[in-house]
């Protein structure tokens, strides 16, 4: 039992990689053998998850690493010096994305079950969806650059894939090809930043280049690349073009999914900016570049999402809109690092309200995502000038969808109100003109929703939607275990700031604590 | 200055694939434009670990012990197997958007836009 | 126990449990209300019918306002502002590659020279 809970960070990605191999071999015997498989594996992967999550946040970082039994042996002693193992750096802010990976994860699964039944080509869905759950997993855990772009690349194109799976007369092509070809080159830039990291500190681990560093020329332009290359991959505008075409067009459950996906990315963007560069870039530069590009994100992505006739189009602009919010309140958190009176009174609470943020976004556009798929499911169509009248047949639908509205405008009791009033307090102590923008948001976002909620769900039962059924019952299971979080998250934030985001806010701002918990271990 | 010279070769590949996917109208071109990207990217990793008279990294009969840095060889094989299966999946989306569309041209394949 | 439900931000605090409590309180005040209401009316067909002047009620699907007409004052207010941005949101993959390339070296001049 022990060597299971010693190795758990090697058998979250090896579990669902596994299954990932081995689904079109178990399709073989059927459909329910294939349900079956797919819910175990990610059950499997989801308990590892939230076991590793409470380990860390009990004793404190986890440094594991692949192939030796201590980290002393890092450095083969024939190697003249190169340290070439691959490690996996776990620590309370890896945690905090791995407990929102493993709910998301496991809902999805659920949801697509019943969601795929009618369809074909379910083998090569599932093995895409497991092998994106693996890249997202290995992207969040990993200490490592190298092995971090290996995760990213795994994820894009798995995503990408799935993406364009309902080829939908070519659309969902073209929005596949376009999140392609645009992760390709990120990858790239991201590539070419490692390579200059690695030529001057003769190391790929983050925590020995982060205690190598000595800024030179070559450093910043790898920051830049670094920075621009993650913050395309979570959509922050004006490098969000990309996000409604490949959200909208994709399947529900993998849409939920990419936005966990983006949301890994945005992680990334903190590792590198807080603990990689911890204390080389000047933090009022990049803080301010961060604000600036959230507050961009927020506005265009809620004045775009508001024409809009898709309702998973619009659902895609309102993703842009919210991670701004994660951008904002981040960047004020990194901008008031660089005077000490500043952050003790503004960042901290900055910081916790961005980071806070990511989960509940996580969740409650999830839950957004899913009954914009169950309508898909049961009416054919996402043109909002064709639906109406829904509430009559699909009340539980129409409850969560009202759960989840209510929750990313931020309306109290809902998990949305408590990280968008941290947001709010400390952003109009640093800048208050910030804070006002962020409240016209949200202001906006609600508008939008009340016109979704409008012409989906109110109005009279249209002729054609004369017998649409309720939502199937796995559906309604993994929608309802999301809107029960948002529900909880919401009337117990306290809780849940003190035992997941404050660890994760102070992990994030202490880069030597990171660097020693890997290079101590090696003594 | 001759030191130089791989990675100024690389600087011109890389430029030359942006221009590529920058200034080509036809999605194939584009993705030749990626190819060439990659190419650049994966010679400037193996340019990083070259060293003046090394051998190469391989202990058995080795004539002098001064290899070039094999890390940066790991790092190159796996960018270049990821590169095969990125240019695999965008030339078969390519393919798919061709038989609907009947075009390849990228100011036509906007019907995701607004 | 107070504190585990009182979110505190550094400048103020917000309980949920309270409003929740308050939320119900006031629900319950409603229902007591509602209740005390006349409980002999019948909801025949005549009495519940819509009063449209005496023309004739058109059908359900003229009645629902769609999507595309709700916000009309607010679009058309703004409709400079959309003039400007919907157009730079073209689906052109070659712009998307040109925005994210722009970023970078925007941000490549403001990272060297405002150090």
């Amino acid at each position: 039992m022990d060597i299971i809970l010693d190795n758990l960070p090697g058998l979250l990605i090896a579990i669902p990689l596994l299954g990932a191999f081995l689904t079109p071999l178990v399709s073989r015997a059927g459909d329910a053998a294939r349900n079956i498989w797919v819910l175990l594996t990610v059950a499997l992967t989801s308990l590892c998850g939230l076991l590793i999550a409470s380990r860390v946040l009990e004793t404190g970082t986890i440094v594991y690493t692949f192939g030796v039994q201590h980290l002393s042996e890092i450095i083969p002693p024939d190697s003249g010096g190169i340290p070439i193992r691959i490690i996996f750096t776990i620590d309370p802010l890896s945690a905090f994305m791995l407990i929102i990976a493993s709910i998301v994860s496991f809902c999805i699964i659920l949801y697509s079950l019943s969601s795929m039944e009618k369809l074909s080509g379910k083998d090569g869905f599932f093995t895409l969806l497991l092998l994106l759950i693996a890249g997202v997993y290995g992207m969040i855990a990993t200490g490592d650059l190298f092995n971090f772009f290996v995760f990213l690349e795994i994820s894009s194109l798995a995503g990408a894939a799935l993406v364009a799976y309902r080829i939908d007369k070519g659309v969902a092509a073209e929005a596949g090809l376009k999140y392609a070809a645009l992760s390709t080159l990120g990858g790239l830039l991201f590539l070419v930043a490692i390579g200059f990291l690695y030529v001057q500190y003769n190391s790929l681990n983050m925590a020995v280049i982060a205690s190598r560093m000595n800024l030179t020329g070559l450093d910043i332009i790898a920051f830049v690349l670094f920075f621009t290359a993650l913050a395309m991959k979570c959509g922050a505008v004006p490098m969000h073009f990309w996000t409604p075409d490949s959200y909208a067009m994709a399947p529900s459950a993998v849409t939920a999914f990419l936005v966990v996906s983006s949301q890994a990315s945005l992680y990334a963007l903190f590792r590198v900016c807080f603990t990689l560069y911890g204390g080389q870039i000047n933090p009022l530069t990049v803080g301010w570049v961060m604000i600036i590009l959230g507050v961009l994100s927020m506005f265009i992505g809620v004045t775009m999402a508001i024409p809009q006739k898709d309702v998973k189009r619009l659902m895609a602009y309102h993703a842009v809109s919210q991670t701004g919010y994660m951008l904002l309140g981040v960047g004020v958190g990194l901008a008031a690092l660089s005077s000490t009176c500043m952050f003790n009174s503004v960042g901290m609470t900055a910081l916790k309200g961005g980071l806070f943020h990511i989960m509940n976004h996580a969740l409650y556009k999830g839950l957004l995502f899913l009954t914009a798929g169950v309508i898909m499911y049961r009416c054919g169509t996402r043109n909002l000038n064709q639906l109406g009248g829904l509430g009559h047949n699909m009340k539980w639908t129409m409850v969560f969808f009202m759960i989840g509205a209510l929750a990313i405008a931020g309306i109290p009791p809902f998990n949305g109100f408590a990280s968008k009033l941290l947001i709010y307090e400390s952003t109009f102590l640093f800048n208050p003109l910030l804070a006002v923008i962020a409240m016209v948001v949200s202001i906006l976002t609600l508008a939008s929703f009340v016109k979704v909620f409008h012409s989906m769900f109110m109005g009279p039962k249209l002729p054609e939607y004369e017998d649409v059924k309720e939502a199937p019952a796995p559906m309604l299971i993994a929608m309802a275990i999301l809107a029960i979080l948002v529900i909880l998250f919401g009337i117990f934030p306290q809780t849940v700031i003190d035992t997941l985001v404050a660890p994760a806010a102070t992990a994030l701002i202490d880069y030597h604590g990171y660097a020693a918990a890997v290079l101590g271990a090696q003594s | 200055m001759i030191d130089n010279l791989p990675f100024l070769v690389v600087a011109i590949t890389i430029l030359l694939g942006l221009y590529t996917l920058l200034f080509r109208k036809d999605l194939i071109k584009m993705i030749m434009g990626i190819s060439l990207i990659e190419a650049g990217v994966n010679l400037f990793l193996i340019a990083l670990g070259y060293r003046w008279e090394s051998i190469a990294p391989i202990f058995t009969g080795a004539p002098s012990l001064a290899m070039v840095m094999p890390t940066v060889q790991a790092l190159t094989l796996t960018s270049i197997v990821i590169g095969v299966a990125t240019l695999a999946l965008l030339l078969s989306m390519v393919m798919i958007i061709y038989r609907h569309y009947h075009t390849t041209d990228v100011r036509e394949v906007t019907k995701l836009q607004g | 126990m107070i504190e585990a439900f009182t979110l505190s931000t550094g400048f103020g605090s917000w309980n949920a449990v309270f409003w929740v409590i308050s939320f119900a309180i006031a629900l319950i005040i409603g229902w007591l209300i509602w209740s005390r209401g006349e409980k002999t009316y019948e909801t025949s067909a005549e009495a519940t019918a819509s009063f449209l002047s005496g023309n004739a009620e058109p059908e359900k699907e003229a009645v629902h306002i769609r999507a595309g007409n709700l916000y009309w004052g607010y679009t058309d207010a703004l409709s400079g502002y959309y003039r400007f941005i919907k157009p730079l949101h073209t689906g052109n993959l070659s712009d998307y590659f040109l925005a994210y390339l722009f970023v970078t070296a925007l941000m490549l001049i403001v990272v060297v020279i405002l150090k």
